[in-house]
């Protein structure tokens, strides 16, 4: 069904492309090289795993402060108590015991880019001579007035999948039926673009079936979004009058909180919500700006064809903290990068040219739990820029019939249970 | 989609200042910018606004190509009497446009 590739192309281009030079061409050279890869999510569990398969006398070591990772995606459907947070909960067992993938549960927090130097949090200093950093994203408390890291445990951002999941879910639970449950969605770029829409679809759906005199009302800086005209024309048909989204043109960003008072202050209006979900906007975690390695922006800038970051050698970004545009900040896309990253790493320390990567981006959203939509897309690097590949790009049709909806809602659990095993299993 | 949103407080005091909001919905086009096939959109902005309370002009603005898109005013003024606040703007196709709000003073 052009312009879709089936998942089956799909896995034999993201999963094997990059290594099939190196797994079934000449023999293989030992590097005995070290590679440090920084965060435990998708971009970092993936890079280390794929290291070690391309390269086993390669010692990898994957730093991440937690003994676990609680996934992003899914966590909206945890939100509304369709999953708990449990079965999307994983450990690093399977990396360090399947794959010889050091683990330390400590926080990066220095790098010298000249010595090749990273300093962790208790105190040890690894050498690399590969850094791999793909920490993610960290909220911007700069960026609305009133909102802070205190702030948030009244008003939950829940975009980093935990505590701030269970804290919103309780609020949701306590609303009364009749209230008003406010979600906000930052300005691009922020992690996984179509999140907002599809929270903000969930909360209706929990609200529709269990308190439906409430109302959400989504706030966006924005006037358009990924999967727009897909999710307005469901919103009409699944929840009329119970989901209203406020572009920004109509005054809908978020400028300023009062947690004190429970108000949400828009450009235009002031609401008094029973619950606030302020998703404010974000920039790479404290780790990839460290020596000035997002040029200022906030955002880390890399040579797309082996994420090698444009600022020092020998340090490769990779998922939401990278600049990748066209490529989302998604969980698919840094299981990708990953990939890629790992084969060009390999590539370098053997002295071999890097091939051309594929890359490529597929988001599944969930409007209800049965109606699910998506966008995807196939990338490739020209100039060391990554592009859309011409006709690859496309999302769900508009027209589809009911099946259709629930057949991409299971296609989306599939996805999420191959994308876990892939990255942590 | 209503072309503009005017905003006042509910119930104002006799003497009271308050604030008007007013947001306009309008891509201020400057005339410096090309579309995708070289040419040169043809500029298309809100050059004046005017706000009318109870048939007194309280607020009159001219625009040039320097404000964006979707302008937004907030301006104040004194509460007298219960009526109407009328708000009115031209662009450069030279289509007029108003919204209006009802308001209610107190004693």
């Amino acid at each position: 069904m052009p312009p879709y590739l089936t998942r089956r192309q799909f896995f034999s281009l993201a999963g094997s492309l990059p290594f099939v030079r190196p797994l079934t061409g000449r023999a293989r050279a030992n590097t005995q090289a070290r590679a440090v890869v920084v965060g435990g999510g998708f971009g970092g569990a993936t890079c280390a795993k794929y290291l070690r398969l391309a390269d086993p006398s390669l010692e990898v070591t994957l730093v991440t402060p937690q003994p676990q990772f609680i996934t992003c995606p899914f966590s909206n459907a945890a939100l509304v108590g369709l999953r708990s947070l449990a079965s999307l909960t994983y450990t690093y067992q399977r990396l360090r015991e399947g794959y010889g993938v050091q683990i330390a549960h400590a926080q990066a927090q220095e790098i010298d880019p000249t010595t090749r130097r990273l300093t962790l949090s208790d105190d040890t200093t690894l050498t690399y001579d590969k850094l791999v950093l793909s920490p993610g994203v960290e909220l911007r408390w700069d960026a609305i007035e009133g909102y802070d890291a205190e702030a948030s445990t009244v008003f939950p951002h829940a975009w980093q999948a935990g505590s701030q999941t269970l804290l919103l879910r309780r609020q949701l639970e306590a609303v009364q039926d009749g209230g008003l449950v406010v979600v906000s969605a930052p300005e691009t770029p922020y992690r996984c673009p179509p999140g907002p829409y599809e929270r903000a679809s969930l909360i209706a759906h929990y609200l529709r079936t269990h308190k439906p005199r409430s109302k959400v009302l989504l706030l966006d800086a924005k006037d358009s979004f990924t999967k727009d005209g897909l999710f307005l024309a469901a919103w009409e048909r699944l929840y009329p009058g119970l989901l209203e989204w406020v572009p920004g043109a109509q005054g809908g960003r978020v400028t300023q909180v009062d947690t004190r008072t429970g108000i949400v202050h828009t450009e235009f209006d002031e609401y008094k919500p029973a619950v606030a979900n302020i998703i404010a906007p974000q920039r790479a975690a404290a780790i990839a700006r460290a020596g000035g390695l997002d040029a200022g922006t906030g955002w880390c800038p890399v040579y797309g064809g082996t994420f090698e970051s444009r600022i020092h050698p020998n340090i490769h970004i990779i998922g939401d903290a990278a600049i990748a545009s066209p490529m989302p900040k998604s969980a698919f896309s840094a299981n990708t990068q990953a990939k890629v990253c790992a084969a060009a790493i390999v590539a370098l320390l053997r002295g071999e040219p890097v091939a051309p990567p594929a890359l490529m981006n597929t988001c599944y959203s969930l409007v209800a739990p049965d109606y699910g939509i998506s966008i995807s897309a196939v990338y490739a690097v020209e100039n060391d820029t990554i592009q859309v590949v011409p006709g690859s790009s496309g999302t769900s049709p508009l027209d589809a019939p009911g099946t259709t909806r629930t057949l991409e809602a299971a296609y989306a659990r599939s996805w999420y249970a191959n994308i876990t095993a892939d990255t942590f299993g | 989609m209503a072309k503009a949103r005017i905003k006042v407080p509910e119930v104002v005091k006799r003497g009271a200042v308050f604030e008007v909001r007013l947001l306009i919905r309008h891509p201020m086009e400057t005339g410096f910018r090309y579309n995708n096939v070289g040419q040169k959109i043809p500029k298309n902005i809100v050059h004046t606004v005017r706000c009318v309370y109870n048939g007194a002009e309280v607020f009159h603005a001219e625009l040039f190509p320097g404000i964006a898109a979707n302008p937004y005013f907030s301006f104040f003024t004194t509460a007298e009497a219960s009526g109407e606040l009328e708000c009115v703007w031209t662009d450069d196709t030279g289509v007029t446009m108003s919204e209006r709000v009802a308001l209610t003073v107190s004693e």
